[in-house]
């Protein structure tokens, strides 16, 4: 019954969909405050709508109703609860509904917290908003119904993919989706002002909290992702530049792009047409993204063949959107008149080399990712483009980037001395420069990455507490003090999250150059070296979970006799998904993860393990976080809090 | 998740069939450090032919480790590193190959980021200067203004 009334909400919110898409935006054209009214009523009941079918269907998964063939694909009564519950996004229909749930999330929020902006952009917005909900629940019910009911209910499921039954990838797909569906609102805002014909700074302010919410969300989401895959896939790896894992990073990318043209919109009313472009693109990368990840075209054009359903209606959605869009962006991005002028060498100029290798980067992404395809399909060549290529081909735009960044963040608006402003960073690059240096000295016959990631990340951090330092002006001591505690949040964000990305960087290099690795046959009893530290094989036992078999090995880990850690990796088998995991043991530290993985067993008794030492790995997902961090507190800046609708920059704030 | 999604459908292909193994084993390992790092590096650089996106140095897939074992005996046969990895491309096409050789149709995905780069270089140079051209709000003072600015600026004598 509860199942019943899911499914009939969603019948109902697609119904509210078509109105709040079309009425509005007619009640806009014509002036009729009567129809742009429906919009913001209509937003949330759709929010209400389908929130009740994904409880309904919540509610299916935790008590285990069979008759529900979702159900019976993808759960199984002996599961914990917690992957009950996200089993429900844990499959291609749970996922879409999880995925228009949030779009409605987005869409209701806007109509509740946009009351101070004008009522037809409101209606605008609210209602390319609404179509994207349309396009999603009937691409739902007509593919991908989750309500689907079986005719005879099985006794048991057939189990969540084990794999999925793991807390980091339990949240990993929400955060991940909305970052994605929070981009929606970047494209909405684009389209109504395309629409409207009309851009300014006004227009900025309201757009980049949502690029900044998006931004942040895709940021946790990427590095949940990542995290999961370095400590549950067995080898240490946190990143395989695979389409799926791309297909995530192209949005980031695009959207880190996009919150920094937005400021110049904000500050300069400048680089308009640019920074609506880049909102279309970055929803439209979004959408790529799901049409990788859903149709599996590029993974395999076998898999297309499975499914050309669903894979074909996304890429419907695909055109109709993207093309839609920017044919409207070719008849009116000439009506966005740029006031702000600069000159050649400026902080908006950085901004504009910042967008051009972020998009570049975004856009090497994508073309390795789609080259197997267009390989195949034009060329009749079957290829492959792996790690390598995106190695060899993304670095040097990032590494660019990087060099550029400190010096970009400190340029003054409109006009700027680059000699002046390049004296200011000297002692940082000579700091990062001796750092990369005695590094460099230090390691002997390893790759020269790792002192080059020192060196880089060293002068992003530095830049970034430069910056900081700089904006308190002349002066005491106290009185700078003084200034750096009232400084704009927006401050405080961009440093720390520039400061997180030179952390990654920095990471990311010393996991790639510094990683020791061993792999050999060992009896239980054994012992043997990894780098500095002695590994002890004691034991292997048989272990029973709640839903699998485990081998589990207890290894004593010791430096110099005393001991380190008592790590115990497993090797899982979940019988009723017939599938075999390994669950490595990792010694967290704060310079070093110790990282053990038992294989199997072997024909004279012993044990196959590798083992690890991941030099700095928590260092890639603390910049994560902190990058993450620097976004929410740009959120928070007064700005968007006080004067959110204001279309003149408050006199209170400076104008940086 | 889809990463997950995906690698579960290879492995609940592969679960039925066999005990799993995972990537490379002890055993397959050469006794020669230097000729096994040699493989090793060669390894990450070739895709397993029926895995996702996956080199046959992680896989697990049993192809993975026939193909391992196969570039080590080429490499113990005394091949060099281009002749071991040619002789597997000759046998399974060039789809093993992780990172497509800059040549032929190929060389446009390699051109395409630093192509992008340079028209996108271009096309913001010309508008930055357009614009930075673009004549300042306000009118430049005269030439008479001009003396009389720096008349009345002139420090005092």
């Amino acid at each position: 019954m509860i199942v019943e009334l899911g499914h009939f909400c969603l019948i109902l919110s697609l119904a509210v969909a078509l109105v709040q898409s079309t009425l509005p935006l007619y009640g806009a054209q014509t002036r009729n405050p009567g129809l742009m009214a429906l919009a913001a009523p209509a937003a949330i009941a759709q929010l209400l709508l389908i929130g009740f079918a994904f409880a309904a269907l919540t509610y299916a998964f935790v008590v285990s109703d069979f008759s529900l063939k979702l159900v019976v694909e993808n759960s199984h009564t002996l599961k914990p609860m917690l992957y009950k519950v996200s089993g429900v996004w844990g499959n291609h229909e749970g996922s879409l509904l999880l995925w228009s749930l949030i779009l409605a999330i987005f869409g209701a929020s806007a109509a509740l917290f946009g009351q101070n902006l004008p009522p037809q952009l409101k209606a605008r917005v609210l209602a390319v908003q609404g179509m994207i909900g349309v396009a999603f629940l009937l691409f739902m019910l007509l593919t991908s119904n989750p309500f689907l009911r079986l005719e005879v209910p099985p006794l048991n499921g057939q189990d969540l993919n084990p794999l999925l039954q793991d807390p980091g990838l339990a949240f990993h797909p929400p955060f991940l989706y909305l970052g994605y569906v929070g981009l929606s609102m970047s494209f909405s805002f684009a389209i109504a002002a395309l629409i409207e014909g009309r851009v300014d700074a006004a227009w900025g302010r309201w757009v980049r909290p949502w690029t900044l919410v998006s931004w942040v969300f895709l940021t946790i989401g990427i590095a949940l992702g990542s995290w999961w895959a370095y400590y549950e896939l067995g080898w240490g790896g946190f990143w395989f530049w695979d389409p799926v894992e791309n297909a995530s990073f192209m949005p980031w990318l695009i959207a880190a792009a996009l919150l920094h043209s937005a400021i110049v919109v904000e500050k300069r009313e400048s680089l308009k047409a640019w920074t609506i472009l880049l909102a279309i693109l970055a929803f439209g990368f979004s959408l790529v993204g799901t049409f990788i990840v859903r149709s599996g075209v590029i993974t395999s054009v076998h898999a297309f063949a499975n499914d050309p359903e669903r894979g074909m209606f996304i890429l419907l959605i695909l055109g109709v959107f993207m093309g839609g869009a920017l044919t409207l962006f070719a008849a009116r991005a000439s009506a966005m008149e740029a006031k702000g002028v600069f000159a050649m060498v400026s902080r908006e100029s950085a901004l504009v080399a910042n967008n051009l290798l972020l998009a570049v980067a975004a856009f090497v992404i994508f073309v390795g990712t789609i080259w197997p395809l267009v390989a195949e399909l034009l060329l009749d060549r079957k290829l492959s483009v792996g790690e390598p290529f995106f190695n060899a081909a993304f670095s040097p735009f990032m590494t660019a980037l990087a060099i550029l960044l400190p010096i970009g963040s400190i340029l003054p608006w409109k006009r700027a001395q680059l000699g002046r402003t390049l004296r200011l960073v000297v002692p940082a690059l000579l700091l990062s420069a001796a750092l990369g240096a005695l590094v460099f000295a230090m390691q002997t016959g390893r790759s020269a990455l790792g002192p080059v990631g020192v060196a880089l990340g060293v002068w992003v951090v530095i830049g970034a507490l430069y910056d900081l330092a700089q904006r308190t002006g002349r002066g005491g001591l106290a009185d700078r003090l003084g200034r750096l505690a009232r400084l704009p949040r927006a401050d405080w964000g961009k440093a720390t999250a520039h400061t997180g990305l030179g952390i990654t960087i920095f990471a990311v290099c010393a996991m790639l150059s510094w990683k020791v690795e061993d792999i050999r046959v060992l009896q239980v009893g054994e012992s043997y070296a990894l780098g500095p530290y002695e590994v002890a094989l004691q034991a292997v036992d048989r272990v029973e979970g709640p839903n699998y078999l485990s081998t589990m090995a207890t290894m004593r880990v010791t430096r110099d006799g005393a001991e380190v850690a008592m790590l115990y990796p497993e090797k899982r088998v979940y019988p009723v998904a017939q599938m075999p995991t390994t669950e490595a043991a990792i010694d967290y530290g704060l310079l070093r993860d110790i990282y053990l993985v038992i294989g199997d067993p072997q024909d004279n008794g012993g044990w196959a393990v590798r083992s690890y030492i991941e030099p700095f790995a928590n260092w890639l997902w603390g910049g994560a976080i902190i990058m993450a961090l620097g976004g929410l507190l740009s959120l928070t800046d007064r700005r968007y809090r006080v004067a959110a609708g204001a279309r003149r920059v408050p006199q209170g704030v400076p104008a940086e | 998740m889809t990463r997950a999604l995906i690698l579960s459908l290879l492995l609940a292909v592969a679960a039925p069939l066999a005990a799993p193994v995972f990537a490379v084993q002890p055993g397959e390992m050469l006794s020669d450090p230097a000729l096994e790092a040699r493989a090793r590096a060669l390894s990450k650089g070739l895709r397993c032919p029926v895995c996702q996106n996956e080199n046959i140095d992680d896989s697990d897939a049993p192809i993975a480790r026939d193909l391992r074992v196969l570039l080590r005996e080429r490499l113990t046969a005394g091949d060099s590193d281009a002749e071991a990895v040619a002789y597997i491309v000759d046998r399974y096409g060039e789809f093993v190959l992780l990172n497509p050789p800059a040549q032929g149709s190929t060389l446009l995905l390699w051109l395409a980021g630093p192509a992008m780069l340079l028209a996108g270089g271009g096309i913001a140079y010309a508008s930055l200067r357009a614009r930075s051209r673009a004549p300042e709000p306000g009118q430049p003072l005269t030439a008479a203004e001009q003396a009389r600015l720096a008349e009345l600026t002139k420090p005092d004598a």
